[in-house]
């Protein structure tokens, strides 16, 4: 599961090849980030508050920011209150939780390995299984079927109560 | 980023509600599957064997089977 928030991560970024500085939208200002795989920072729905910031490498503007968060939260405007979020936090809740379209891509796999594994094992019957025991063939079954009827298993609601006695057959 | 004022969400009591909802909802679900079970499958399978054995002539059916040839004791 860590390693899957790592990996969607790594996509949404563009892929490997974006190394060090990174920018955020709303903010405009660039920092230099370790990609996902070195950082101590995992948010789950399970496990809301990491350990660590998202953003633990902070230019001036940011350390700023960071001093003035040690004052009175009422002095922060709307968007410094942002930016400490986006700095403590990768994403909200919302933007954590979204959902995907993965579960179409492991149902598309899983039947495709059903099917290939019905042409093997079709394969190994037209070439490798070996003859069917006498107890399996169709002139054995049925003589055991017509001795279960002879016997009467399960008169009541089962077998035998389907078998009409008179005319041999089964019960329409 | 102005955003309009929201709806303050529930603060409290939210396991006591779920609990709630999560009990009677266990109790009503399985008073209705024993009921439906009792009244779908126990009272017909009853009834089936009561009408059964109302008319069973155990000794017609016993020269049945042993004409049949099932048995090894009496041929």
């Amino acid at each position: 599961m860590l390693s899957r928030a790592a990996w969607s991560v790594v996509l949404r970024r563009g892929g490997l090849g974006t190394r060090g500085k990174h920018s955020l939208e709303d903010s405009g200002k660039t920092w230099t980030r370790k990609m996902p795989p070195y950082t101590n920072y995992h948010a789950q729905r399970s496990y809301p508050m990491p350990d660590e910031p998202f953003c633990t490498e902070l230019n001036a503007e940011q350390r700023a920011l960071k001093e003035k968060e040690k004052g009175s939260w009422t002095q922060l405007s709307h968007a410094e209150k942002v930016a400490l979020y986006r700095l403590q936090f990768h994403e909200t809740f919302a933007e954590m939780n979204r959902r995907s379209n993965e579960w179409k891509t492991v149902m598309g796999c899983v039947f495709f390995f059903f099917g290939f594994t019905g042409l093997l094992i079709w394969w190994q019957r037209v070439y490798m299984f070996p003859e069917k025991p006498i107890t399996l063939t169709d002139e054995w079954r049925a003589k055991q079927l017509q001795r279960i009827l002879d016997m009467k298993a399960n008169p009541v609601q089962g077998l035998a109560s389907r078998w009409d006695y008179e005319k041999k057959q089964w019960k329409k | 980023m102005a955003s309009s004022a929201l709806t303050k969400p529930q603060m409290s009591g939210l396991l006591a509600r779920c609990l709630r909802f999560h009990i009677a909802g266990a109790f009503l679900v399985s008073l209705g599957v024993a009921a439906l079970y009792k009244f779908a499958v126990a009272e017909p399978r009853k009834k089936a064997y009561a009408d059964f054995y109302r008319k069973y002539d155990s000794v017609k059916d016993f020269e049945e089977m042993r004409k049949a040839g099932i048995f090894q004791s009496a041929k």
